[in-house]
């Protein structure tokens, strides 16, 4: 297996096409040129800092820093579901369901891949482990978000439809269930885009990566397939268990509709 | 009989009977609390306080059954789906009241947009009326209706009423409140009530 290696160095001309759009930015009064200048500096910062802690996991294959850097990652992507949503669930569970389906959702896929497939020795090895996690949480992080936001504007502006039919004796999950379909629709449509699309439309980063270093296609495609199937999974439980949560933290056990518990990002 | 004891949302504390076969009519300034009440009584909003159907403690049955017996009926009913029909558990059963109501018997499959505030009104009421609950709580009922649906509405209540139905009907109309009401009750500012006979 061989690869171009890459120097900090040869990055300098490309990070110019970042500049060009911040020239672009400021000739064109976007007004992005310091959320592009942040955005930037953020990117390198964090892909230099896991590369390095990536580096350091793999040398020492510990259970424990896998761990906590996969709890770290999980922590990261819910604080980045609150931040997407207009309207939040209120008080400790803003960031207590968005994490905890997260965890329920990509920890079981990445586990089952591991366990079943991958089998690497030891099974919780972070070249594997993490990379895994890292790419299902990414994409589960986006169904979640999608769903619960779909879900708190939906029963904002639906109250009324919602509230007639508890008023005639619906149940709260009969009473919601147009509001948690559509939930689910938003949630799981960009990853059937996704799936329709590759190959054809788009060459997924993973791939591309893989076969830059040196993997010939067809195994980077193998690797791919598992990867869209696990995120294709993990997309749909954690959208279900964060809008079915949703759904239950936003009502109540009298079948009441509780739209006092959303508040509004300002 | 509804029994409603010192019944606390927001700033409103209430306590009526409501007997079998009887309306009352609930009137009161816009904004003093009338649909708060209403949608307290039938358990829609966290509130405090006793509330008893036939003796039997509204806490005692799982809120959809209470509700189906005590059902509240908003000014602007909302709609789940977008066809007419689809609100309606048996589109062929409602037609009876459908045709009472001067509604078009063929505006079942009909998408809700189609209809005008006042015909959503008037099947708002008539998907109400098909659960026959012991109590109805009408919020302003009539609000979007002209003088002959709103007589057609007030002969199909007392109907109802005439067979047992408990009905509170919170109106802005001084005369229509004589009219359906065996008593009045006001709420005032305060967010209590008081009682005119008419």
């Amino acid at each position: 297996m061989t690869y171009i290696h890459l120097a900090y160095g040869d990055l300098v001309l490309p990070a110019l096409l970042v500049v060009m759009d911040g020239a672009l930015s400021l000739a064109l009064r976007l007004k992005l040129e310091k959320q592009l200048a942040i955005a930037t500096v953020r990117m390198v910062l964090q892909l230099v800092l896991i590369g390095y802690v990536l580096t350091f996991l793999f040398a020492a294959v510990s259970p424990l820093w896998t761990a906590l850097t996969a709890v770290t990652m999980v922590l990261f992507a819910s604080r980045e579901i609150v931040a997407r949503q207009k309207r939040r669930l209120s008080g400790i569970w803003s960031y207590g369901l968005g994490a905890g389906c997260m965890l329920l959702a990509a920890g079981t896929v990445t586990m089952f891949a591991l366990l079943t497939e991958l089998r690497p020795d030891p099974w919780y090895h972070p070249r594997y482990a993490l990379p895994l996690l890292g790419m299902i949480l990414g994409n589960t992080m986006t169904g979640i978000s999608l769903g619960l936001d779909v879900l708190t504007n939906s029963l904002v502006r639906e109250r009324a439809a919602v509230e007639a039919c508890l008023a005639l004796g619906g149940t709260r999950y009969q009473a919601l269930l147009p509001v948690l379909r559509d939930a689910m629709r938003s949630g799981l449509m960009p990853t059937i885009n996704a799936m329709a699309a590759i190959g054809l439309v788009s060459l997924p980063g993973m791939m591309t990566g893989q076969i830059l270093a040196g993997v010939e296609p067809i195994d980077a495609v193998k690797y791919q397939l598992l990867i869209m199937f696990l995120i294709a999974g993990g997309t749909g439980l954690g959208t279900l268990a964060a809008v079915m949560g949703g759904a239950r933290l936003l009502t109540d056990h009298r079948h009441r509709l509780r739209i006092d518990r959303i508040s509004t990002a300002e | 009989m509804l029994t409603v004891r010192a019944l606390k949302r927001l700033h409103i504390s209430v306590s009526f009977d409501l007997q079998d076969g009887e309306c009352v009519a609930l009137q009161g300034p816009s904004g003093v609390g009338k649909t708060q009440l209403l949608r307290s009584i039938a358990d829609l909003d966290p509130n405090e306080g006793m509330v008893k159907l036939d003796g039997t403690l509204r806490e005692a049955m799982p809120a959809p059954a209470w509700r189906k017996r005590v059902t509240y009926l908003a000014a602007e009913p909302g709609w789940w789906s977008d066809i007419v029909q689809d609100h309606f558990g048996g589109w062929d059963d409602a037609l009876p009241l459908v045709k009472r109501l001067g509604l078009p018997c063929s505006c079942g499959p009909w998408p809700v947009q189609r209809l005008s505030t006042g015909e959503r009104q008037r099947l708002g009421l008539v998907r109400a009326l098909m659960l026959r609950s012991q109590v109805l709580l009408l919020d302003e009922p009539t609000s979007a209706l002209d003088s002959a649906s709103t007589a057609a509405v007030e002969s199909l209540i007392a109907e109802r009423i005439s067979n047992g139905t408990s009905v509170v009907w919170s109106t802005h109309d001084n005369a229509q409140a004589r009219r359906v009401g065996s008593r009045v009750l006001v709420m005032n500012a305060d967010g209590g009530i008081e009682e005119n006979r008419p």
